[in-house]
């Protein structure tokens, strides 16, 4: 369990946040940047002190400013995933690896660096300096790195930005299989909701300085407490069971019920995301028209305006949200309560993995 | 096609070419006024071997000194902010700007035998003017400013989160310095101690004020060149040429070493 709480001001920024992670829990905050997302993990992680604060983790008190206790950084057990990795450039992959590893025979840390080098499967390139490894590469060995010492919390900051678009793909999908074997508690802080999605079992929107919601990843796209949490959170996030289905086209049966079609590959347990803005309302019971293959009953739960659009909550099988135009929403006279059905293109569909 | 070079190409090539012969002219001239085989005797010289082990001998010694209280120093100067800390960057880096002939009377009033802190020196039975620790104490004067410096933008350059790194890593700031901070910033160190070298290697005005020219004591050997200039010239001629062969090999092994990034290189 991870308990931070902290208050304090920090340049521009007040920072005033309070949460929990239990052990085995993913926390993904996300938000802009200069939200304090960075910020939040320093205090934990004891590079940055608050003005008032609170850092517990399995038990120990590493952080109570009314106490007076501020336990250094080195004496903190946390394993710190750095935005650019932070590799230290004079030392190949396994002598990064085993920088951490202190107290045990030469031939232990070998053997512990090695194992670790195997289960990220980076064996091969054990010998190899940082600057002649791959993006993918190198968030491997500073993943390898933070958990070497068998941290007692693990933070992330953005672990996948700093990828190409082609690689984080499959980035994302190894390090979401880390957090899930990880057994201590992982924050994880990202400027991308869709990747807070994917990477985390909770969700938090953060805006300056201050978690404004936080839940699932689909409670939180489909019910936004705020026009910042509905702008930001982008996506509907829907996961469900992927098969193969007619004409190249792949099928999700949601959990909860209904189908949709998607022309993304995928197989077994996926999300798929859809943008509200992609998905259109139709009142229940009209016959399908149009190219939309994608069609689920719903109720609507709420009405909120963003910008020069409303974001209308429904509850289908699984949460989802719509944005449509002031004036369509007049015209079709919806309200809460009002039975839709939504409406949108297998083409608009991703599969963003499980 | 090939394409002709432009005047402004022409004119940068010139301008290279009369830096390069103003520059080397007179380091090889040195070498063509007297044959080897006269070099070699005037070397063999009573006093000249003399002045070049003196000349080795108090350059190490300064140079342990800057690197061991120097380095941290700079660490220091390069990872904490606090206030004034402009002003002593400025003090600093005051002696790089200092006449020679200044430094020299700059110490002579600290630490002579009649200077502000002499009766403490004396007192501690350290003997400095006139003799080997005053050559000492004037190189390192002179030629620590130069490696301060370097290694002050040699540590600042090195991004502040590798200490994080280490240190989120079980280390101490002081682990993280000797393991992560210094072999990073390697390059960098090795070039201010290249600069540095060579500047209390070829130091002649403080010491000659403050520890005066004694054979075998405190003449080194751009004192004993001064000492032979208008007697024996060809002796002079010797140790200079002595003087730039070091020197020159100084900073070559400091290039083959550590490569191109080192002095003048490309950036990393």
């Amino acid at each position: 369990m991870l308990r931070a709480e902290a208050a304090t001001r920090l340049g521009a920024l007040e920072l005033d946040v309070a949460l929990e992670v239990r052990a085995g829990e993913c926390l993904a905050l996300a938000g802009p940047s200069g939200a304090g997302k960075t910020s939040l993990l320093r205090i934990a992680a004891g590079l940055v002190r608050p003005e008032r604060g609170l850092v517990e983790a399995n038990g120990e008190t590493w952080l109570d400013t009314e106490r007076g206790v501020d336990v250094p950084p080195e004496r903190r057990r946390c394993g710190y995933v750095f935005q650019e990795y932070a590799l230290f450039p004079h030392l190949s992959a396994s002598q990064n690896v085993a920088y951490p590893l202190r107290g045990m025979s030469r031939a232990e840390r070998r053997e512990r660096a090695h194992e670790l080098l195997d289960r990220f499967g980076l064996r091969e390139l054990a010998d190899a300096r940082p600057r002649t490894l791959s993006g993918g590469e190198r968030q491997r060995v500073a993943v390898a790195r933070a958990l070497a010492r068998k941290p007692a919390v693990l933070l992330l900051d953005e672990p996948l930005s700093a990828l190409d678009a082609r690689t984080r793909a499959s980035a994302s999908r190894e390090l979401a299989a880390v957090l899930r074997d990880v057994e201590v508690p992982a924050l994880l802080v990202t400027h991308d909701f869709a990747e807070a999605a994917q990477l985390g079992d909770r969700v938090g929107v953060i805006d300056a300085g201050r978690v404004v919601q936080e839940g699932t990843p689909s409670e939180l796209a489909a019910a936004p407490r705020t026009a910042f949490v509905a702008d930001f959170t982008g996506a509907v996030v829907l996961t469900g069971t992927a098969r193969p289905g007619a004409g190249g086209l792949t099928t999700v049966e949601l959990d909860g019920g209904g189908a949709i079609t998607t022309t993304d590959p995928g197989g077994g347990e996926v999300a798929v995301s859809v943008y509200p803005w992609e998905i259109s309302i139709e009142p229940e019971g009209e016959p399908p028209h149009g190219s939309s293959q994608n069609r689920l009953d719903a109720e609507v739960l709420s009405i909120t305006t963003v910008g020069n659009r409303v974001r209308v909550s429904l509850a289908g099988p699984q949460p989802i949200a719509a944005e449509i135009t002031a004036d369509s929403a007049e015209r079709m006279g919806l309200r809460a309560g009002t039975r839709v059905t939504a409406t949108w293109k297998a083409t608009a569909t991703r599969v963003v993995g499980s | 096609m090939k394409r002709r070079p432009g005047r402004f190409a022409v004119l940068l090539t010139l301008c290279l070419a009369v830096t390069l012969t103003f520059l080397t002219l007179p380091i090889v001239a040195i070498f063509l006024d007297s044959s080897p085989a006269e070099l070699i005797d005037s070397l063999g010289e009573e006093g000249a071997l003399d002045a070049l082990w003196l000349s080795l001998k108090t350059t190490a010694i300064s140079i342990t000194i800057i690197l061991l209280v120097g380095t941290p120093a700079a660490y220091l100067l390069a990872t904490r902010s606090f206030r004034g800390k402009a002003f002593v960057v400025t003090l600093v880096e005051l002696p790089l700007v200092l006449p020679p002939a200044v430094a020299g009377i700059a110490l002579l009033s600290a630490v002579g035998p009649s200077g502000i802190l002499g009766g403490t020196v004396e007192a501690a039975g350290v003997e400095l003017t006139f003799e080997t620790a005053g050559v000492v104490v004037a190189l390192t004067f002179v030629a620590s400013p130069f490696y301060v410096r370097q290694a002050m933008a040699a540590f600042a350059s090195v991004d502040g989160v590798m200490l994080d790194a280490s240190r989120t890593l079980g280390a101490s700031e002081a682990r993280g310095f000797l393991r992560v901070m210094i072999p990073v910033a390697l390059p960098g160190l090795v070039a201010g101690t290249a600069l540095a070298l060579g500047r209390a290697l070829g130091e002649f005005g403080a010491t000659l004020m403050f520890a005066g020219s004694f054979q075998g004591i405190t003449q080194t050997v751009p004192l004993a060149i001064y000492d032979r200039f208008s007697t024996e010239f060809d002796a002079a001629l010797a140790l200079s040429a002595v003087l730039v062969a070091v020197s020159a090999a100084i900073l070559l092994s400091v290039k083959l070493v550590h490569g191109s990034e080192v002095l003048g290189g490309a950036p990393r």
